[in-house]
């Protein structure tokens, strides 16, 4: 599958504060994924404290954007009408410290090229308020 | 090691409705049915009854959702009279179970009736869910971060830790086909499975891929019925003939972080936790066991099932599955004797326990394993992970 010019429908969420920074951050070029101001770590989704050492000094922060396939499955199954198949669906791992793992989309590549341990970059897919993540071979 | 409390507990009664692949009769309909076998199986009257208890939360008055049966309903549709019940969220499929232990053990009653009611085929669910065209803006809970990127199924959730075990390990296609092959041999033994005719390792690798890797008979079968079973105080239960089952011991335990994708031990899943909490409360070891009844909501699950109970180890479970001789009804370690889900259909791991409960009776007719004397049951993946040993004294 190609990075379309008109994108297809997604489903998708319902934006509160526990979820907005990922869905929405999107709008400055950048993703972000919530931090410790104490240990320095990434974690990923929200949790209201640190998870290694439980400081509540966490907060969002854009982070690079770059990371590697970590696993990844060729969708056969048709579950969605409107959207073509085969296509990936990958558990992408971030090159911060966490570990941050994104369930995303790859695009940009031919599906029999994808293998794991690729290193790959966010870009962004516009739905109204929503910059969906997904990535592309780096 | 400490006198357990879930040793006390016995699996009395058990019953199973009418499995249905096409919406036939109403789904509330088959839990009844599977709760009033069981109160009967266990020798008990619908006022010996003083618990119920279910996984996951069902809603009063609903009787033909995923989840299609209420304690509230159930309760109101036998006139039982209920010390205690429970309904909700928990350690996988077995929360039921494990739940009523605890209630028992607290001395909030004696005989507990729980159950799983699928309503699969009554209501478009998984992949049937978005074939109208119409997509969600209302993304809740973990949904919010697979549904966005069109991967609505536990099979695209799971296939990410299978390939990365598979690519770490070598366990192939061939191997994991195993499974379902050896489980169609069982189900042609079982009258109540959904499919019975052989299954070939030529349709097998042939078959329809759904997800990489896993093809349409890695997958289960969603159906519409329901399981119940009754766990009772052990000195509670009437006097029998048949041998008694007991609960030798529990696995409930989730230790690293709770999501489908973010383990520390990726691609490791909550049954790693639970099947270490089991054998930490038995002296009993994989090798006392003479069958296995291991979640098969997807085939991988079953292999990671094996691993993390300890009976192969990880990278060996390829040569153990391997023509598959070692998990037949008169191999090493039989596995999935009913079918499982993948042949008799999606019961949420209620059939596997119900299939144990038959080894250790010895009343599995055909398919009964010679002397089954202990027996373990797995259910869940992903974040839901629970664990039972069962005993015949
Ligand atoms: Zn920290």
């Amino acid at each position: 599958m190609t990075i379309d010019a008109e994108p297809l429908g997604r489903p998708l969420p319902t934006i509160h504060d526990m979820n907005g920074y990922f869905w929405c951050g999107g709008r400055d070029g950048q993703l972000h994924i919530q931090r410790c101001g104490n240990c320095g770590i990434y974690f990923h989704p929200y949790q209201a404290r640190c998870r290694e050492c439980r400081s509540a000094d966490v907060k969002p922060e854009a982070v690079s954007g770059r990371g590697k396939v970590l696993s990844f499955t060729v969708n056969h199954q048709p579950w969605f009408p409107h959207v073509p198949v085969p296509y990936v669906i990958a558990l992408i791992e971030l090159e911060e410290k966490g570990p941050v793992r994104l369930v995303s989309n790859l695009l940009g590549t031919p599906v029999e090229e994808v293998k794991a341990g690729m290193p790959v970059k966010v870009y962004f897919e516009q739905h109204g308020d929503i910059f969906v993540p997904l990535f592309t071979p780096a | 090691m400490s006198r357990y409390k879930e040793k006390d507990c016995v699996i009395s009664g058990i019953g199973m409705s009418k499995l249905h692949r096409k919406p036939t009769v109403y789904p509330f309909n088959l839990a009844v049915d599977a709760c009033e076998t069981a109160i009967a199986d266990a020798g008990l009257e619908l006022g010996d009854i003083d618990g119920i208890s279910c996984w996951p939360f069902a809603q009063v008055g609903v009787g033909h959702d995923k989840s299609s049966a209420s304690p509230t309903d159930l309760k109101n549709s036998l006139g039982l009279k209920i010390n205690w019940y429970s309904t909700g969220s928990g350690p996988a499929q077995y929360a039921s179970i494990i739940n009523a232990i605890g209630a028992i053990a607290a001395g909030y009653c004696n005989h507990v009736l729980c159950y799983r009611a699928e309503g699969e085929r009554w209501v478009p669910t998984y992949g049937r869910q978005f074939l109208d065209g119409r997509l969600p803006t209302n993304l809740e809970a973990h949904n919010v971060w697979t549904l966005p990127y069109w991967a609505p199924s536990a099979a695209n959730w799971i296939a990410f830790n299978a390939n990365h075990h598979m690519a770490a390990t070598g366990l192939t296609r061939e191997q994991m086909g195993m499974i379902p092959i050896n489980q169609r041999k069982c189900a042609a033994l079982n009258e109540n499975a959904i499919y019975r005719e052989p299954l070939t390792l030529d349709q097998y690798m042939s078959a329809r891929m759904i997800t990489t890797p896993f093809c349409l008979y890695d997958c289960d079968v969603p159906i519409d019925g329901s399981a119940a079973v009754i766990v009772s105080r052990a000195d509670a239960v009437p006097a029998s003939k048949r041998p008694a089952v007991r609960f030798e011991a529990i696995g409930s335990a989730i230790h690293d972080h709770d999501s489908w994708f973010q383990r520390t031990d990726f691609p490791n899943m909550a049954m790693n936790d639970a099947a270490k909490m089991l054998w930490e409360r038995t002296d009993l070891r994989p090798k006392d066991l003479s069958t296995a009844h291991l979640y098969d909501g997807f085939t991988w699950l079953t292999v990671l099932w094996l691993e993390a109970l300890g009976i192969t180890k990880p990278g060996e479970t390829g040569s153990f599955l391997e023509g598959g001789q070692n998990i037949a009804l008169d191999g090493v370690l039989p596995l999935n004797t009913n079918g499982g889900q993948l042949s008799e259909g999606r019961l949420h791991a209620f059939n596997h326990l119900l299939e144990s409960v038959r080894q250790l009776r010895g009343e599995a007719g055909e398919r009964q394993v010679k002397d089954a004397r202990y027996s373990v049951c797995g259910a869940g993946g992903g974040v839901f992970g629970s664990a039972l040993l069962l005993a015949r004294d």
